[in-house]
């Protein structure tokens, strides 16, 4: 329990921190950023808008500490101003109409990558220099080592332009009403092909790799030897004894690779023009669209903590260690 | 303790010769890398790319974005790797692309070190109240999202080198900070130590003089990490935009490629080699990364088996070896 609280008091000062930085990023860089969007975008603007955004960006004549007590309060009333490139919509609406697609997209292949990636990882250190330990981890790297971005958009243009076999942009196609029919959640899944692929191939080595190392200091325990001079299965060895010990880090790792879901799959968006957050945060940045930029910042962060806290939480429940100190 | 749970595998890797005598394992360390074959292979790349980084200004002399031929030409005898759409010889821009791309890498990888081993060293060696500060602010960084923090950083800061830099080191110092920190700490309890501080030897001495030599090897193989790190992550903030777009690099060109709708016209001649260049870089800094590891954790290190063992039962010879 303590160990619980402890964690979710620093997921409040992170949270904090992230808050603090949103507040502060417009009020200290060099070049005035309202300026910026005023010049681009006045002639769009209402009156009391430009007012709501001068305080929102902090071009207004109040003390520091004053500006920064009524930014935490609308933080925690929801209330993220309205976004510039989609007026009149509040940047909550904006937010939300797009997270559900980041989670599909970003979850799939998470799901995937680690549950094939670990149990790679699991063979290849049972089997230490077998075919999967000696001839995947050296591809597995060299295909790690391309920029995500370029494999992406080389898939892209292999399986979409060239072959054609899945659509090249957007979630689903154009035209066609979002409802719970077959053709719907069809072209949706054909339409998260190739961006969750292109992630899964970049991301199944971490998880390999990192699997095969803790599991070879996993197999030379004693309790392994133990089990093995009982006689009981090689499978049963494998799996129950050496992989459920050694599952550990991978446990923290998807906690980690749940952050990546809501943030890390921004330049998976971008590439596919998938209707998600981070494609959607790109965009506000392109559009100088401050209020919706730090609106996704603080969603994707909140997001991140969260999934960090619960995975925390089931660390409790599988690792006695913790409950116990 | 929190942070010790959130460990990662890699971070336990230079555990075995910390224990060691000061000087032998640095030997023995660099005489394991120069036999290892990934290393070699590495380094040998690593060496290449930076010759040709160099040379750069002497193989394609003048301003490589300058226009000098027809648009989208395919690869031919005149221009190795064909032309841009715009009409710029897409070698050329490769070549001159390492520099741009090597240096800043180099300089973020250096600089996110630095600060790691700073932090690191301070956390481990001050404990208490200093510790608590230091490694809250880094699990803080830790977690905040990456990417899109980088690109928020980049929206507000005045696009140019420097900002790439900048924005790249803030992101990526904290992943170097806990690892090192962490070997610093079990060093930190060490009775050299100890026996440092009773002899009363000042702080500074004893954190860069007495513990910063001996994780040597993880302090390279974090310094390797940081370099990936940022030769990839420039890579990504320059192909969204964000980066200087009037510089020469590997992350422009590609920005450039997608700008102009290489692929969707077929022109994969301008869009391949400087992602390629990058993997390549990346790849071999992993080699010796990896190799980095094995040398210092025997129990990564392939197993010699003697040819006289049967091949029907590696697992239980392989595990009493690892012994």
């Amino acid at each position: 329990m303590r160990f619980i609280l402890r964690r979710l008091g620093f997921y409040l000062v992170a949270f904090w921190a992230s808050i603090t930085l949103n507040f502060l990023l417009p009020r200290f860089m060099p070049g005035d950023p309202v300026s910026r969007m005023f010049a681009r975008s006045q002639d769009r603007m209402q009156p009391e808008q430009i007012e709501a955004l001068r305080r929102l960006l902090g071009v207004d004549d109040r003390p520091l500490w004053e500006q920064y007590a009524g930014y935490l309060q609308n933080i925690f009333t929801g209330q993220m101003g309205v976004s510039i490139s989609r007026f009149p919509a509040p940047v909550t609406e904006v937010i939300s109409s797009q997270i559900g697609w980041t989670l599909l997209l970003g979850g799939t292949a998470l799901v995937i990558a680690a549950v094939v990636g670990n149990l790679l990882g699991i063979v290849a250190a049972w089997r230490r220099g077998g075919a999967i330990d000696s001839a995947l981890p050296p591809v597995l790297v060299f295909i790690g080592s391309f920029p995500y971005f370029w494999l992406a958009m080389g898939a892209l243009y292999l399986f979409g332009v060239v072959l054609g076999w899945f659509p090249i942009r957007h979630a689903f196609t154009d035209g066609l009403e979002p409802a719970f029919t077959w053709e719907f959640i069809g072209d949706v899944g054909a339409h998260l092909v190739l961006p969750a692929l292109t992630i899964v191939l970049v991301s199944i080595g971490g998880w390999m790799l990192g699997m095969r190392n803790t599991m070879i200091a996993t197999n030379s325990e004693d309790y392994i030897t133990m089990a093995e001079a009982k006689g009981l299965r090689p499978g049963r060895i494998m799996l129950r004894y050496a992989a459920r010990n050694a599952m550990l880090p991978s446990v923290t790792s998807f906690g980690m690779g749940l952050g990546f879901v809501v943030g890390g799959a921004l330049l998976t968006e971008v590439v596919f023009a998938y209707p998600g957050v981070g494609y959607q945060l790109l965009n506000a940045v392109q559009g100088l669209d401050y209020p919706l930029m730090q609106g996704l910042f603080l969603t994707i962060t909140a997001a991140v903590l969260l999934a960090n806290f619960l995975v925390d939480i089931l660390y409790v429940r599988l690792d006695p260690r913790v409950r116990s100190n | 303790m929190a942070t010790a749970i959130l460990q990662q595998p890699g971070t336990t890797a230079g555990k075995t010769p910390a224990a060691k005598p000061k000087t032998k394992p640095n030997r023995s360390f660099i005489h394991g890398l120069l036999t290892n074959r990934k290393a070699l292979v590495g380094m040998a790349v690593m060496a290449l790319f930076i010759v040709v980084a160099l040379l750069a200004p002497v193989l394609f002399p003048g301003d490589p974005s300058r226009i000098t031929a027809m648009a989208s030409l395919e690869p031919d005898a005149e221009h190795w790797l064909g032309t841009t759409a715009k009409g710029q010889d897409v070698l050329a821009l490769t070549v001159h692309g390492a520099r741009s791309s090597l240096l800043v890498g180099l300089t973020v990888g250096f600089a996110s070190t630095f600060i790691g081993i700073l932090v690191g060293l301070a956390s481990a060696y001050f404990g208490r109240f200093i510790d608590e500060a230091l490694s809250l602010v880094t699990n803080v960084f830790l977690l905040l999202p990456g990417l899109p923090l980088l690109v928020i950083l980049a929206a507000f800061l005045p696009p140019g080198l420097g900002t790439v830099i900048l924005v790249l080191v803030v992101t990526g110092w904290a992943g170097s900070a806990r690892v090192l920190r962490s070997q610093a700490l079990s060093i930190r309890s060490k009775d050299f130590v100890a026996a440092a501080v009773v002899s009363g030897e000042r702080a500074g001495r004893i954190m860069f003089r007495e513990i910063l030599p001996n994780m040597a090897s993880i302090v390279m193989g974090t310094l390797l990490a940081c370099v990936i790190y940022g030769i990839g992550a420039q890579a990504g903030l320059e192909f969204l935009g964000l980066g200087d777009v009037s510089t020469v690099s590997w992350g422009n060109n590609l920005f450039w490629a997608g700008n102009e709708g290489a692929l969707l016209t077929g022109s994969w001649w301008v869009f391949v080699p400087s992602g390629v260049c990058i993997a390549l870089v990346a790849f071999a800094l992993a080699l010796i990364n990896y190799a980095v590891d094995e040398v210092t954790n025997p129990r990564l290190r392939k197993i010699k088996t003697p040819k006289t063992a049967t091949a029907g039962t590696p697992a239980p010879i392989e595990r009493s070896a690892a012994k």
